[in-house]
């Protein structure tokens, strides 16, 4: 991985491709990688969607290496949808293969010239860009189905459905997964707008020819890989919770802990929790003959999700996961599964985010477009952005969008991006993390739910304000540094409570790079992205009362519990003091 | 003093035959905590690392009162 692709989408006549060494941005990797490019090269202050702004997608470190759960792909750019940096990550096929092909980022540049579409293959033979006429407005399945027939069974795509064509801010970047189906989704912060913009529908990677990346040193590489997969294998979670029930076994834990975010944030408990519960999700998938337990690329041990058959047993979409269960599911008041998988099935195609479509028909259902509870409904909403309709673009945009169309105050996003499947005053420490991520409101930037309500990395008690700083802060950096390895974030379960399965973490890095980091190395490294992404913020112009959550947070009380969100913003100000 | 009981994930297999909705009540004297609920089930001790009373952190030695809600969880995680 020494080279960056850069394909220029503005010049006059066609595209433009070329192939130039990491030089600078050598030793970065995925979020590493797409942070410290847009920080450099992106101004803060350019429209998204124009000419300056630039789509970067990288591997991790250790992508197309055949190491344990390294197929992260990082999708970056300045976020339509929050005016910030992103980077959103996928797992899928498509990183092992631009790794094994040797590019560390692929950058999309320029603006093009008119509304032509484009599919771009990349080969051991080079690049190649082609006008992707027929493709138009078709959905990510089709799309893919096409470029199966075009390339062959063994390529992967990245692609984006309608909805990054119509550009809307909700929009996601699909990768396909073992099977070859656009399952799984960069999917936040509307990076499928930026490739829209960009007027690329679809990139073909065939890896054909080329060969797993080698590491420095073997022989180390090979005792640090086996011994991280012993310590996933031994973890209770990593080994058995998510395996045997995918991320929704957490349908249960959350609503049990009473911070289950119902009726768009109404309520901490949902009575329908148990019928869309992983417990029964899983018994639903098996009885139909799809599958439980579902790697989302090679090399994937964990496995955590699923296949999901509709009920005369045919494929609809992966296991909806727990995020997406929430969001179509408790916090529109819905407790059907197929209608929640139909929901994510829509999505996947269209290319929306499902936590923030969840949260904007919540938000329609609290301006009373629609009832709670109304499936049926909500699958024709969602039905009204694959189709462009003006509602649909309105809903394509997203909660903070659709709440200002329909005047609505409770509206749960911080930095325009909406909150996913924790309620912030239920846990408390979550909620730093919502308000103060370079990301918006985004759970995977710094999962305090773990020591908050799951016992895993010590415990903070998630009600309360006191530890929640600090617990946010460090679990901020670490989750910077491990998606610059491209690793699955759900190793940290593992790494957090077992220190032998860390360090073979970092024993992996440095047998394959030949390089001596610590742990303080690691943490290191999450500051300086950290910092990059603030910077950029910065200068795009966020400051301190962006790092907010809604009023309403600190003024409703949340049932079960009682609570507001009782982290002063004085604390806020203060997780990232020391950057 | 009756309590409600909860057993998810892998611990739904300890409820007796017939439990609905991954729940069950038991019937325990005054003064009972937890533990006196597992092992009126027969859960094993070790099994359970999450336990919940009306939703709030609790340990096996805690304290039970009347219609409290008790969740119990083997280790999970998501995301
Ligand atoms: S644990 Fe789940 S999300 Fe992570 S790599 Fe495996 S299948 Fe994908």
């Amino acid at each position: 991985m020494d080279k960056i692709l850069r394909i220029n989408m503005g010049p006059d006549g066609e595209p433009t491709s070329k192939t130039e060494p990491v030089g600078d941005y050598a030793g970065l990797g995925g979020r590493g990688m797409t942070s410290a490019i847009v920080a450099k090269e992106v101004p803060p202050t350019c429209h998204p969607l124009g000419e300056d702004s630039k789509l970067v997608i990288a591997p991790g470190l250790l992508g197309g290496t055949t190491g344990a759960m390294s197929g992260r792909s990082s999708v970056g750019c300045k976020s339509p949808l929050t005016g910030g940096i992103k980077e959103a990550n996928s797992g899928g096929q498509p990183a092992q293969m631009l790794g094994r092909l040797g590019y560390a980022a692929l950058v999309l540049e320029g603006r093009p010239k008119d509304d032509t579409l484009y599919t771009i293959r990349i080969s051991a033979d080079g690049v190649e860009i082609k006008t992707a006429t027929a493709l138009k407005m078709k959905g990510n399945y089709d799309t893919v189905e096409n470029l199966k027939n075009e390339y062959g069974d063994k390529v992967s795509c990245i692609s984006i459905g309608q909805a990054g064509e119509m550009k809307l801010i909700a929009s996601t970047v699909a990768f396909t997964d073992m099977e070859q189906r656009p399952a799984r989704h960069a999917a936040r912060g509307g990076v499928g707008a930026v490739m829209g913009a960009k007027g690329v529908k679809a990139i073909v990677i065939d890896d054909t020819g080329a060969s797993m990346r080698s590491p420095k040193d073997p022989e180390k590489f090979k005792a640090a890989n086996r011994a991280f997969v012993d310590g996933l294998k031994k973890h209770p979670v990593t080994g058995q919770g998510l395996p045997a029930y995918g991320t929704n076994v957490l349908t249960n834990v959350v609503n049990e802990a009473g911070a289950y975010p119902t009726y768009n944030f109404k309520t901490g408990r949902f009575d329908g929790a148990s019928a869309i519960s992983g417990e029964t999700q899983a018994e639903t998938i098996t009885a139909r003959g799809g599958k439980a337990t579902h790697g989302c690329h090679r090399g994937c041990v964990i496995r955590c999700s699923g296949i999901w058959h509709d009920k005369d047993g045919h494929y609809l979409t992966k296991q909806p996961e727990y995020e997406t269960v929430w969001s179509h599911g408790g916090n529109c008041g819905i407790n059907d599964l197929d209608a929640i998988a139909m929901l994510d099935r829509l999505d996947d195609d269209y290319g929306v985010d499902t936590i923030e479509m969840g949260a904007t028909i919540g938000v329609a259902m609290e301006a009373g477009l629609l009832e709670f509870g109304d499936a049926e409904g909500a699958i024709n909403l969602v039905k009204e952005v694959g189709k462009g309709t003006p509602l649909g673009r309105i809903l394509g945009s997203g909660a903070a969008v659709t709440g200002k169309a329909f005047g609505i105050e409770r509206v749960p996003v911080v930095k325009n991006q909406a909150m996913p499947a924790y309620d912030p005053r239920a846990v408390q420490g979550i909620g730093v993390t919502y308000a103060t991520s370079t990301m918006g409101a985004d759970h995977t930037a710094g999962y305090a739910v773990t020591a908050n309500l799951l016992g895993v990395g010590g415990n903070v008690d998630p009600l309360t304000p006191e530890g929640q700083v600090e617990l946010s802060r460090n679990l901020q950096y670490a989750t910077a540094a491990i998606d610059a390895t491209g690793m699955c974030l759900f190793v940290a379960f593992a790494v957090l409570d077992q220190p032998e399965t860390f360090q073979a973490m970092i024993d992996m890095i440095n047998s394959f790079h030949g390089l001596e980091l610590t742990g303080d190395d690691v943490t290191a490294l999450g500051k300086k992205i950290t910092k990059m992404e603030r910077d950029f913020n910065t200068a795009a112009g966020f400051n301190k009362t962006d790092d907010r959550l809604p009023d309403y947070f600190r003024k409703e009380a949340l049932a079960p519990h009682n609570v507001t969100f009782m982290v002063s913003d004085d604390d806020l100000d203060t997780v990232f003091s020391d950057l | 003093m009756k309590i409600d009981v909860f057993l998810y994930a892998t611990l739904s297999k300890y409820l007796p035959e017939g439990s609905t909705n991954r729940s069950t009540v038991v019937n325990l004297p005054e003064g009972a905590c937890v533990r006196d609920i597992i092992e009126e089930l027969g859960v094993p001790e070790k099994s359970v690392k999450l336990i919940f009373i009306n939703g709030s952190h609790a340990r096996m030695e805690t304290s039970l009162f009347e219609n409290d809600r008790v969740g119990l969880f083997p280790p999970v995680g998501g995301g």
